[in-house]
């Protein structure tokens, strides 16, 4: 436990990635395979079920330092991390203690984890706090509370783990994904020469698209580029072997159980397949298609999908790239021929409704494309992906043979009326705003956005917000309607939970607008009209 | 019942009795100064008083209008009987005791309960109403010993050393650089690796001025060009973060020194490589039994968390309140 304490503060302590990567490899060369594997399960977020939740510690933590609720919350508030808090609110700490972290986990808190009795949970997490020094009781309340914030993707990881054990990255990846036990063969897992892997849902890493930040022209002659629509749902792995389907979602988890109907058309995949693409909600009426993203999200997060939902929002995978075929890594293979493999699996007329083929956009030249662009949100897609057609599928995100090129944000000017503090860098500064609209003469909430400004700009709204509030609720203040900034956000739906009764997607601001004031901010009927057709009324 | 002897106007904490200002953020007839930082002493006013260590620091602050008073040692203005104690928070900070036909007032002004090489130690002055500082008015702020904090500054210095990296710490121009010069003397010997970047310099020869003793630390920029910085350590203000004055030392690493350090994401919000909980002012145990030493009656909470502060000590069941119209504390932030 010290030695990983000890990788936590150095994680914590700088902000340069090489320190970080430096930090890591010197970890991984010293701790025990065991600890390392279970460094990567929490660094990655992949932790296990929490013996206690967050409302536990927060309520043990206040009677061991003795300190009313409210007085709890508006330390938390300040310091903007519930681990921190805990760290620093709890009395005089101990000693350290010398148990290592698979010990500490193995046998204390997945231990704990099967103990039904509160007081007891409570009395052994009181136990272990005052056993542990400071930053000890940082990295164990960490632990259970999860969320780390040091700044180390699962890419920094693997590359550490790569530099330590001298194996290549991508092999690397691809052996940290799926599911593995964190134990004493970690090591040889990663670095063993045998490259049969043996779990059979095992996804492979996925490759991502860079933003085009340039005019596609500079991309040379458009023959050379595969054009696809960008769906806009969850990206995803459908994976046939020995008669099992898996479905992953890019966030590394197993989804199979909440999409029925594409397991289903999977099911007839022929073995040693994997297909890389995106799950959509999907109208199956004649002028049906993709539905706008808020109806898949009735469907993301119900592990069991009832029968009146599965009709409501059906779902299908919307293939456009395929990594294994007939039991083969085939992703060194350039794109067009990993695309012909992939048409002859799906393509035809007999191809199951829950598991389409990405259709290629065609034009004759990047303008046409262009205009093309411009139907993007009448068919609820958010641009284009463009891949070159010689490119290999690769690990991660690289710059140069993939790329977004969406269409422009929507953009609102909004008015700043509320501000709530940030959490973990920007604990302490107001840097959670709620913008309002004018409906009438009077400013309704309209969408909320934490990012978009620079540090300087940060601290001076900051000032604003301290110097010009008009009311307190908790952690929240409402300003004078003064300071207009301009909003960008990617879509716009109807929405009955919302006051200004419609919901965006992505908010953030693109800018200050000291040049406007508040009655020069924008209206609701102007958002309404932004709407697609079918729903402004 | 006679009209309080303390109450703030829009000038800032005013005495009738004695027609004088404690601290003003606007220009008055007579201003009494706790301390020479920013927020408290601001210039423009006809006349200013301040304890006697602390007159120095405050002519750099506000031209020479400055009287003095010894600690402890009475003055008689108008219907108030004035005095000034050590607040302990830098040079020459004093508490303003303020008597009015037998009712005491103190005002804190910024204090500290920790030992300073700098300054005198706080001292507690009894009376009904404590008006207190509460910057650091939250539980989560506790200090460590100065001592202990200082010896892990030098070790970060020896490692960056070790590593032939320039070791920058960012401190506050007034008290925090001069309470670390004199700390780092006492522990190791800085001779030729101590550095004061220029905008330090005349607040540190006020300080020796005024007989404190202080290392020497030239100004980097005065050593001559090609000077090897890869074992010094030098003290600048906040304000050189990510300017091109810090490019002059290659390789560098920052740290800075300040109670908010204390707290992870205001240490990561900044870039720094390192934050030291140093502090200037009372942390959570210091505000609370300084409080409770005063046996005041009533508590009066300015700067920063003070309505927290105000009601925990009410539910605890001492009067107190936080002052409306508070213009101090505003530089506290980056303290
Ligand atoms: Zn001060
Ligand atoms: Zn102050």
């Amino acid at each position: 436990m010290k030695r990983f304490t000890r990788l936590f503060i150095r994680l914590d302590e700088t902000n340069k990635t090489t320190d970080k990567l430096a930090a890591l490899i010197d970890y991984f060369s010293a701790a025990p395979p065991r600890d390392a594997a279970w460094a990567v399960t929490y660094l990655t977020g992949k932790r296990p079920r929490s013996p206690v939740n967050a409302a536990q510690v927060r309520a043990w933590v206040q009677s061991a330092a003795n300190i009313p609720e409210w007085l709890f919350t508006e330390s938390y508030d300040a310091v903007g991390d519930l681990a921190e808090t805990v760290s620093l609110l709890l009395p005089e700490p101990g000693m350290g203690s010398s148990l290592s972290l698979s010990d500490w986990i193995e046998t204390r808190l997945l231990a704990l984890a099967g103990e039904a009795d509160e007081s007891v949970k409570r009395q052994t997490l009181l136990a272990w706090w005052a056993e542990l020094d400071r930053p000890g009781r940082f990295v164990l309340t960490k632990l259970i509370t999860g969320a780390w914030r040091v700044g180390v993707s699962q890419r920094l990881v693997t590359r550490a783990l790569a530099e330590t054990l001298a194996v290549d990255k991508d092999v690397i990846a691809h052996r940290l994904m799926g599911s593995w036990q964190p134990d004493d063969s970690f090591y040889a897992m990663l670095s063993s020469a045998d490259t049969t892997d043996t779990d059979i849902s095992k996804p492979y890493p996925f490759y991502l698209a860079y933003s085009l930040d340039q005019e596609p022209r500079a991309l040379g002659d458009h023959r050379q580029w595969l054009v696809e629509w960008k769906w806009d749902g969850i990206r995803g792995q459908v994976i046939k072997r020995q008669g099992k389907v898996s479905i992953w979602s890019r966030g590394e988890e197993l989804v199979t159980e909440r999409f029925p109907e594409i397991r289903r058309a999977a099911g007839r995949l022929p073995d040693g397949t994997v297909l890389d693409g995106e799950i959509l909600a999907w109208s199956h009426d004649k002028d049906g298609g993709v539905m706008p993203f808020g109806h898949l999200q009735r469907r993301i997060g119900r592990k069991t999908v009832g029968k009146k939902l599965l009709e409501e929002v059906p779902v299908t995978f919307m293939a456009y790239d395929m990594l294994e075929s007939q039991g083969e890594d085939i992703r060194r293979l350039p794109l067009d021929r990993r695309r012909d493999l992939l048409e002859q699996l799906l393509g035809g007329e007999s191809a199951d409704q829950a598991l389409r083929l990405s259709p290629v956009v065609t034009a004759n030249c990047w303008q046409t494309l262009d205009s093309k662009r411009q139907e993007s949100r009448d068919l609820h897609v958010e641009g284009f992906v463009l891949k070159h057609r010689n490119s290999p599928y690769g690990v991660g995100r690289r710059r140069g043979d993939w790329w977004k090129w969406k269409v422009e944000p929507y953009s609102v000017d909004g008015v700043l009326l509320y501000a709530q503090r940030g959490s973990g860098r920007r604990a302490s500064l107001y840097t959670d705003y709620t913008f309002g609209i004018w409906q009438g003469d009077k400013l309704v909430p309209f969408a909320k956005a934490y990012s978009g400004l620079n540090d300087e700009e940060i601290r001076e709204v900051d000032r604003f917000v301290r110097r010009n509030t008009v009311e307190k609720f908790g952690p929240v203040r409402s300003v004078p309607p003064e300071l207009v900034m301009e909003l960008h956000f990617e879509g716009i739906r109807r929405s009955t939970r919302h006051k200004s009764g419609l919901a965006v997607r992505f908010p953030r601001i693109a800018r200050w607008r000291r040049d406007k004031s508040a009655d020069q901010a924008d209206s609701l009927s102007t958002i309404i009209a932004l709407l697609p057709a079918s729903e402004r009324d | 019942m006679s009209a309080p002897a303390l109450s703030a106007d829009d000038s800032g904490l005013y005495c009738a009795a004695g027609d004088f200002h404690i601290d003003p953020w606007r220009p008055v007839k007579r201003a009494i100064i706790t301390h020479a930082h920013g927020d408290h002493a601001r210039p423009g006013s006809d006349a200013y008083l301040c304890a006697e260590p602390g007159r120095l620091p405050l002519v750099l602050r506000v031209g020479d209008r400055v009287q003095t008073l010894a600690y402890g040692q009475q003055l008689t203005i108008n219907d108030a009987r004035v005095s000034l104690h050590p607040a302990g928070h830098v040079l020459g900070s004093a508490q303003v005791r303020v008597e009015v036909g037998g009712d005491v007032w103190v005002v804190s002004g910024d204090y500290k309960r920790q030992a300073d090489p700098t300054c005198d130690p706080f001292e507690i002055v009894s009376c009904r109403v404590f008006i207190s500082e509460s910057t650091f008015g939250l539980p989560v702020y506790r200090w460590e010993p100065s001592g202990f904090v200082m010896n892990e500054l030098v070790d970060w210095w020896q490692n960056n050393a070790d590593a032939g990296r320039p070791s920058i710490v960012l401190s506050y121009v007034m008290g925090k650089t001069q309470r670390i010069m004199a700390s780092l003397a006492s522990l190791v010997d800085c001779e030729g690796r101590l550095f004061a970047h220029g905008a330090l310099q005349k607040m540190n020869e006020a300080y020796r001025a005024s007989s404190v003793y202080l290392p020497t630390a030239p100004n980097p920029l005065e050593v001559g060009d090609g000077y090897d910085f890869s074992k010094a350590i030098i003290l600048a203000p906040p304000s050189v973060a990510g300017t091109p004055w810090m490019g002059r030392f290659k390789r560098g690493v920052t740290a800075r020194a300040s109670g908010w350090m204390r707290v992870r994401g205001r240490r990561r919000r900044l870039a720094l490589d390192r934050g030291f909980v140093l502090s200037d002012h009372a942390d959570w145990p210091g505000l609370l039994c300084t409080i409770f030493e005063t046996k005041a009656e009533r508590v009066v909470l300015t700067h920063g968390n003070s309505t927290v502060l105000a009601r925990y000590l009410s539910e605890r069941g001492l009067p107190a309140e936080a002052l409306t119209l508070d213009r101090w504390g505003e530089q506290e932030e980056q303290e």
